[in-house]
């Protein structure tokens, strides 16, 4: 549904955006992720008909964005960074102009607004006016005018910014729940937010994709994903410890405690191997007792802060 | 309907209500029909001069619209690059010239309805005496497109800033500027400076000068042509600028 190639942006001397290419299908929920200034909007703005790239392509549903911006910007519902919307009008009239502009009319126009009010969960402020709103409900009212048209595709920048903790959970679910039908490019600099919704997380930084994959792939990209942590009783800790050194998938073990019966201690495997059986098949010979063995998942956090902080030392340097 | 005036009327309906739901649209139209009637009664010796005509009062208008067309015009791009809504409009599937033109003729609405309410002085000079009704129309017809070239101009530097008082002020520079160079001070300074030739050029391009033409009662095509096409270059540097911007 989107596709993106070569996307470049310039201010100046400035490149905000540097060639990314990325594309997103129908059913997949995409998430940006990036530290701030990373150029996670501007390439938003791009793919909506913001601003205009330096050098790229951009396909709306097949269709050249650049080309034919109209067409394309009809098939897109798009919500702004800090949600903006025109403060003097009601939520209702507000989202029947929004509806309008798309060339809604009569009836339908009534309905998809009603939809709306009730998909975002406006329905106390629906004929209050837009700047007596709290933040919450002028997020979720600009949510509601980017969903008001039923688009294939969204795109949604930092749609839980401000939102208190229950706001951002039926956030979270309503943009899971979308993403089954449309296609959907949101950004967010929660990571938690990557497992609770994406089906695919993109990593920019400087202006570039420094990582794309599934959670679980770029998770796997974390310093420590694979490892083992285990805890074993029965015999000294130096013992214990080196017989684990021993294993043939074992490539190094880390102490953590060790006492005159047991040992703690990280096991990393060598290469992507599993060093499981190997672990359980030697307390079981022994006759120790294998109180914890646990494979650590590899955090997101620690994924993210090694590839954007890398790749900004690699600039300073 | 043409999906483009569609455009154009949805927008010019939502700014027109926006006008009128904040105060400053009736500010703005109390203050100038003070203003117009008061300044053309009491300064003009409008009773005074014993003539059924409406000159004394329509006089004024080109100072009058000089600095109320940008106070009200100075919104009209200013707020959405400030809250940023900008981003919302030119996201959806609407060209940029249809949202301009629809801003454009809802402020527009706002001044021609000021100038229309000033219809209680036709009234008071027929009822006077027996007026002439050309001049009176000319200058009607006159005084709506002045408005409106102060409001194209407005719209246009309104799109270069976010701040309301910049847009304002320099608005207001803009529109003296070219009242200032058709007023017989510059054209004797230029002219013995620089030759009647180009003195004479420049007043040409005041829109003052053209306005005092339609006072006297004759509408010629040069004229309209000259307001129209002030409005239309500047509605255009606005998309111009506002793509700029962007880029």
């Amino acid at each position: 549904m989107i596709e993106v190639k070569n996307l470049t942006k310039q201010f100046g001397p400035k490149t905000a955006v540097d060639d990314i290419s990325f594309s997103v299908k129908k059913g997949e929920v995409l998430g940006f992720l990036g530290p701030n200034g990373a150029g996670k909007s501007t390439t938003m703005r791009m793919i909506t008909g913001f601003i205009p790239p330096t050098v790229g392509e951009i396909k709306i549903d097949g269709l050249d964005a650049l080309e034919s911006p109209r067409q394309a910007k009809a098939k897109i519902g798009y919500l702004p960074e800090n949600a903006p919307l025109y403060s003097d009008m009601a939520v209702t009239d507000f989202l029947a102009f929004c509806g309008e502009i798309r060339g809604i009319k009569g009836k339908e126009l009534e309905e998809a607004v009603e939809k709306a009010i009730g998909m975002c969960f406006l329905e106390k402020v629906r004929n209050q006016n837009v700047d007596t709103l709290s933040k919450g409900f002028k997020h979720r009212t600009c949510l509601a005018q980017s969903i008001l048209h039923d688009p294939d595709i969204l795109i949604l920048d930092e749609p839980t910014d401000g939102l208190d903790p229950n706001q951002k959970a039926e956030a979270r679910a309503l943009i899971r729940r979308m993403g089954e039908e449309k296609a959907i490019i949101f950004s967010t600099h929660i990571l938690e937010e990557v497992d609770a919704v994406c089906s695919r997380a993109i990593i920019i930084d400087q202006g570039k994709v420094v990582a794309d994959g599934t959670p679980e792939e770029l998770r796997s990209k974390a310093e420590g994903a694979g490892d083992y942590k285990v805890t074993v009783h029965g015999a000294s800790g130096s013992d214990i410890r080196s017989a684990l050194e021993g294993l043939a998938n074992v490539d190094s073990v880390i102490e953590i405690q060790s006492g005159g019966t047991s040992f703690k201690g990280i096991v990393r495997p060598k290469g992507s191997a599993s060093a499981a059986e190997g672990i359980f098949g030697l307390c079981k010979d022994r006759g120790w007792s294998l109180e914890e063995l646990g494979l650590e998942e590899g955090r997101l956090d620690l994924m993210f802060r090694q590839i954007t902080m890398s790749e900004t030392e690699n600039k300073a340097a | 309907m043409n999906k483009s005036l569609r455009n154009v009327w949805i927008v010019y309906r939502r700014e027109l209500c926006s006008h009128f739901d904040s105060s400053l649209a009736y500010v703005f139209i109390i203050v100038f029909l003070l203003l117009s009637v008061g300044l053309g009664f009491l300064f003009n010796r409008f009773l005074e001069n014993d003539q059924a005509s409406l000159e004394a009062f329509f006089m004024f208008h080109p100072w009058l619209f000089m600095v109320l067309a940008p106070a009200v015009g100075m919104r009209l791009w200013s707020d959405e690059h400030r809250t940023g809504t900008i981003e919302l409009l030119l996201t959806m599937p609407i060209a940029v010239w249809e949202a301009i033109v629809g801003k454009f003729l809802a402020a527009f609405t706002v001044l021609a309805f000021a100038i229309v309410l000033t219809f209680p002085t036709v009234v008071t000079v027929q009822y006077l005496g027996d007026p002439d009704y050309g001049p009176i129309i000319a200058s009607y017809v006159s005084s709506l497109l002045f408005a409106g070239v102060c409001l194209a101009i407005t719209s246009m530097v309104s799109s270069m800033s976010r701040s309301l008082v910049a847009a304002l002020v320099a608005s207001v520079a803009i529109c003296f500027l070219l009242i200032l160079i058709g007023l017989p001070p510059t054209t004797d300074f230029f002219t013995s400076v620089m030759g009647g030739a180009f003195a004479e050029g420049l007043a040409e391009l005041s829109i003052l000068r053209h306005f005092i033409d339609m006072q006297r009662g004759v509408i010629t095509l040069q004229n309209l042509y000259f307001y129209v096409a002030v409005i239309a270059f500047c509605l255009f540097t606005t998309s111009v600028i506002i793509r700029a911007k962007r880029a």
